[in-house]
Formats: C-alpha cells, sequence, structure tokens
C-alpha cells in the first residue's frame, strides 16, 4: 500500500503541458484507489494563476522549484535547464514527502529522469505505461514490448516505484475540483549544489512550430505512395486542416524524403493518437507495431490487400492524389461548421 | 580513446510475435535475430571516433550465451573485442542490465560509453540514464549529434518538435539515436577477421529482478473496418464517420 503519490508535471514554456494533466489525473485516481495521499512538483516559476489550472483535479498541494533558483546552483551563466539537477530535485522532494510512487509523463524528459530517479530513490521503474490498475492496494502495470506487438503487465514487490505514463493514452478526467495550494520550495532546503549539474542543456533549437508525433492527438502520415518527397505538402495540407502532426513511413524516412524525427514505427517513435491516418503506405509489421494501438486508424492506399487495411476503422481504396485534397477539403468544411 | 559500446540482440524488426505457452515472452521459434538497429549507430560512431582519435572499441553485451552473436556482428563492423558479461536467464528487467553493465564500466575506466537509445524488444530507454547514475558518469540519450573535443562532448539530442544542445564531460555515456550517421556495411575481410577474434566471459554481478512480468499477450484483435473502393467519391462519408461515428473530428 503506497504512502504517498507524487505527481511530476511537466511545464513548457511556463504552462503546463498537456501530459502534466494526464499525470495529475492519473496520480488523483490512483490516491484515491489506493487510499493515500498525493503531492504534485513542478519545476519552473510559475504563480498562483497557473497554478489553479490544475484545479479540475483538486484540492492538491503543489509545490514549485522555481528554474532560475534551481540553475543559480548550476554556476554557468549560459544554462537552459539540467535533467540531473531536475532529477536530484524529484528525488529529494519524494524523501522529504515520504512519497513512495512518482508518476512523471513518458515524455523526453519524463523518460530522461526516471532511470535516474529509480536508480537514486531505489525505485522499480515502470516506464511507458498505457494501463495501470490497482488491487490490494498493490500497482499493476500495463506497457508495450516489441514496438506495440505484445503487452506485458508488470508488477514489483518494490515499495517504492517511478512510473511513466504514456502521452495521450490516459486522458484526463476532471473531478469536482478544488484548491490547489501552490508553495515555492527553495532547492536550498533540498541540498542542490554546483555537483548536480554534470549534465547540461546550453541550448533549446525549435526545429519547427509543428507539432510533434510523439505528443499529437492526430496524426497524419505518409509513406512511398505519395511517390516524391514534393507531394507530402498533400499530406501537409490534410494535417494543417485538421491540426494533427504529420509522420511518415521508414522507407520514406530512408529515402530522405522526410526528417526521421517523423518516423512511425519500431525504428521510430511508437505513436497512440486518437485519429491515425495513413496516406500511401502499405503497412509494414514494423510500421503497424508503431501505429496499431491508435484509437481511429483510417488508410488511404491503392492496393486493397495493402496490410495496413487489415488494422484500419476505416479505409478508402484509391488514388491518394485524388482522395486527400478532396479529403482536406471535406474536412475544412466540416471542422469549420 | 577507450570506447565501450553496449550491444544487444533482439528478434529483427519484421518478426511477427507470438506467445510462447507460458504466457510470460515471446515464441521464440523461428524468429530471426539481428543487432539491436539502434545500437549498429552506436557502433559505427565509436568506429569512427577510434578512426579519428586512435584507441580500442570494446563491445559488451549482457545476456546468454546467444548475445554473442550481437559481439560478433559488433566484430564484422570492426569492434576490437568483446566481452559477455553472462547470465543464466534471459528474463532480467532495466535494472540488472544497467546494474551489470554499470559495475563492469566502472571497472575500466573507459572515456566513453556507447550504446542505442533503447533496445527494439522492450524499449525501456532506461540503460543510459540509470548506468549514469550508478557510475556517476554524465550522460543523455536520443542523440543525433556527437562532437568530441578534448574532454569536453557536444551532443544533439532530439525531443518533441525540436533538439536540445548539451554539454558533458567525459568519460561519458551516450544512447545514440537513427541519423547520428550511416553504419557501415560489413566487408569480406572484417566478415573473415571477426570469425578469430575472441570473446571474453564474464559472469554477471547481479542477478535478480525488481520489475516481475506477470503476464505477456498480444494486442486486443481489431475487428474489421469498413473499407470503401470508390475513391474520392467515398471522402464525404469517410468524413461523416469521423464525425459521428468515431466521434475523432
Amino acid at each position: 500500500m503506497p504512502n504517498k503519490i507524487l505527481a511530476f508535471a511537466e511545464l513548457k514554456e511556463g504552462n503546463f503541458k498537456n501530459s502534466a494533466f494526464e499525470v495529475v489525473s492519473e496520480a488523483s485516481k490512483l490516491s484515491r484507489e489506493c487510499a493515500c495521499g498525493m503531492t504534485v512538483l513542478t519545476i519552473g516559476d510559475i504563480n498562483q494563476e497557473q497554478a489553479d489550472k490544475l484545479a479540475h483535479y483538486g484540492p492538491l498541494k503543489l509545490t514549485a522549484v522555481g528554474l532560475n533558483d534551481l540553475n543559480s546552483k548550476g554556476g554557468s551563466a549560459d544554462l537552459k535547464y539540467s535533467p540531473t539537477s531536475f532529477a536530484k530535485v524529484i528525488s529529494k522532494f519524494a524523501e522529504k514527502e515520504n512519497a513512495d510512487v512518482i508518476v512523471m509523463s513518458a515524455t523526453a524528459l519524463g523518460k530522461e529522469l526516471s532511470g535516474r530517479v529509480a536508480v537514486s530513490t531505489g525505485s522499480a521503474v515502470f516506464n511507458d505505461c498505457i494501463s495501470l490498475q490497482v488491487s490490494d492496494g498493490k500497482i499493476t502495470a500495463s506497457r508495450p514490448v516489441y514496438a506495440g506487438k505484445s503487452i506485458v503487465t508488470i508488477n514489483t514487490d518494490s515499495p517504492k516505484i517511478v512510473i511513466t505514463i504514456r502521452p495521450n493514452v490516459f486522458k484526463p478526467v476532471k473531478t469536482d475540483g478544488g484548491n490547489v495550494e501552490l508553495t515555492v520550495l527553495s532547492p536550498d532546503e533540498l541540498g542542490i549544489t554546483a555537483s548536480d549539474f554534470g549534465v547540461v542543456v546550453k541550448e533549446v533549437v525549435v526545429s519547427s512550430e509543428k507539432l510533434d508525433v510523439a505528443e499529437a492527438d492526430r496524426i497524419v502520415s505518409g509513406g512511398r505512395g505519395l511517390k516524391a518527397p514534393e507531394n507530402f505538402s498533400l499530406v501537409e495540407d490534410l494535417a494543417a486542416a485538421i491540426g494533427a502532426a504529420t509522420g511518415a513511413s521508414r522507407a520514406v524516412v530512408d529515402a530522405g524524403w522526410r526528417p526521421h524525427s517523423e518516423q512511425v514505427g519500431q525504428t521510430g517513435k511508437t505513436v497512440s493518437p486518437s485519429l491515425y491516418i495513413a496516406c500511401g503506405i502499405s503497412g509494414a509489421i514494423q510500421h503497424l507495431a508503431g501505429m496499431s494501438s491508435s484509437k481511429c486508424i483510417v488508410a488511404i492506399n491503392k492496393d486493397k490487400d495493402a496490410p495496413i487495411f487489415q488494422v484500419a476503422n476505416y479505409g478508402i481504396v484509391g488514388d491518394v492524389f485524388e482522395i486527400l485534397p478532396a479529403l482536406t477539403d471535406e474536412m475544412k468544411r466540416v471542422v469549420s461548421q | 580513446m577507450k570506447i565501450i559500446v553496449c550491444v544487444s540482440l533482439v528478434p529483427d524488426s519484421t518478426t511477427k510475435v507470438k506467445i510462447s505457452g507460458n504466457g510470460m515472452s515471446i515464441d521464440e521459434n523461428g524468429v530471426s535475430y539481428i543487432l539491436n538497429p539502434y545500437d549498429e549507430f552506436a557502433v559505427e560512431e565509436a568506429l569512427q571516433l577510434r578512426e579519428k582519435n586512435g584507441g580500442e572499441v570494446i563491445a559488451v553485451s549482457f545476456g546468454t550465451d546467444k548475445a554473442k552473436e550481437a559481439i560478433k556482428k559488433a566484430f564484422q563492423m570492426g569492434a576490437d573485442k568483446g566481452v559477455l558479461i553472462k547470465t543464466e536467464s534471459a528474463d532480467f528487467d532495466s535494472f540488472s542490465a544497467a546494474k551489470n553493465l554499470a559495475d563492469y564500466i566502472g571497472s575500466q575506466s573507459p572515456d566513453l560509453v556507447l550504446m542505442g537509445k533503447q533496445s527494439i524488444d522492450f524499449d525501456g530507454l532506461l540503460l543510459p540514464s540509470m548506468i549514469s547514475e550508478m557510475t556517476g558518469m554524465p550522460s543523455t540519450s536520443v542523440v543525433v549529434k556527437l562532437d568530441v573535443n578534448g574532454t569536453s562532448i557536444t551532443a544533439e539530442r532530439e525531443i518533441e518538435g525540436g533538439k536540445e544542445v548539451l554539454q558533458l564531460s567525459m568519460p561519458a555515456i551516450i544512447g545514440v539515436q537513427k541519423g547520428i550517421n550511416e553504419p557501415r556495411y560489413p566487408n569480406l575481410k572484417s566478415i573473415m577477421a571477426a570469425k578469430s577474434k575472441p570473446i571474453e566471459e564474464i559472469s554477471a554481478t547481479y542477478n535478480g529482478n525488481i520489475v516481475k512480468t506477470v503476464e505477456m499477450k498480444l494486442p486486443p484483435a481489431k475487428s474489421a473496418g469498413k473499407i470503401f473502393s470508390n475513391g474520392k467519391d467515398d471522402v464525404a462519408e469517410l468524413v461523416k464517420l469521423l464525425r459521428e461515428e468515431a466521434k475523432v473530428i
């Protein structure tokens, strides 16, 4: 039976990421099911107004360690942030609060921090979970392996656990809500020193304002069927019409048509959006592994026997060059209604 | 420059997974195994650094005898030495792998440790950061560009919608991502040379799992979808269904 659950809520440019709401909502659910306490930690300079955005999942205690305050311990002027110092803050705060279960999102940052925090707190780690169950106060998790070709159920006898949950899978469930009690904590109280800044991020380069496939709730992906890199504008137009991220198959990434950051599949990103539209993708097994857990899959392909149709909820057999412009227009019309 | 590359053997990405009779692992019958694709990038990066700076590349794997195949593949690419940290059971968790690799790395004083950002079987993504905490060496992962300058490393790592530029000092642990390089194909000479290279075996220093597998199963089967065959004339109907039936638009 856990004593207290610590939710780590990630900020981006001073605002909670969508994944932070998923984490707080799921941690709150776990604390009810385990009949234990809960607390939320964030690292960043936030005010009460921003803190109140968590009020739907309240009442909550939220502790913020200021990023400027934390970075001032690092002794380097051009420091954006340091993952090692973040890990130390989380570990020390968990110790201070006597929190034995730590929940975070399996974002780039969460994946980086979970292993560190697990080792430094002596916890088991359940990474990239897609469901969590509580029975007799014990937490069991399911996570995809082999890029989603199979699912394992795992548990542990360790009283301490670090859990990361896959973005977009756990939908935040609003409760009756309540006050968010914000406390600002100095890094001094957690014993942070310059030696905790072994790894420092000097610069964050935003490659574009585009959504990343790993976080997107809607994805439009293209494959070989688009025939040439310039034809990806059709995929981008549809994505723009419905606020989706653009993805790609391994074939077109290996051909250099698209950046590998867009690759969906076993050697790319494993995604679970609400809507996945596959355009001109035949559906090689390693691609299917990466996207078949999407809630609704739409396939557009000229080959009616393409494997992609076996996992599709909806599909149109036909020419992507005719269908995509028509689909983009129809989506624009419907979305604007 | 002494470089350790951690390698693992995984089922080929074209494998159609079946569950074994015990309901806890995959059925290995008919599965072909390959060097983890992300580890190939790590071996390539190590070889390029050796070619530039001199030194040696040691391929190390934690696993059963079977893991020697991964080391042999690294030999074929050009690794100098191979070490198997031998465990009796293939059922080990990330902590166990990290602990054994950390103990080995700690005993060797390398300048650099490279590995794939994840293995494509259990997809844990945990080893670089866990080994970092265990050894005290700095680490980062999902790295697409690595610059080594004296004892200082500048690494570019992929994050959602962008990149981070990080600074680390050597010795350091780097998890690499696709895109960092183009792995070489072994040539006949290196394949022949690999045959005579011995693999040193050492015993695991830690056995045991903190995380326990309860069950492994296939994802729920999908029921047949609604597939239309009139091309763009079906677009309006498709969008209607996405809106009214699937409720995703």
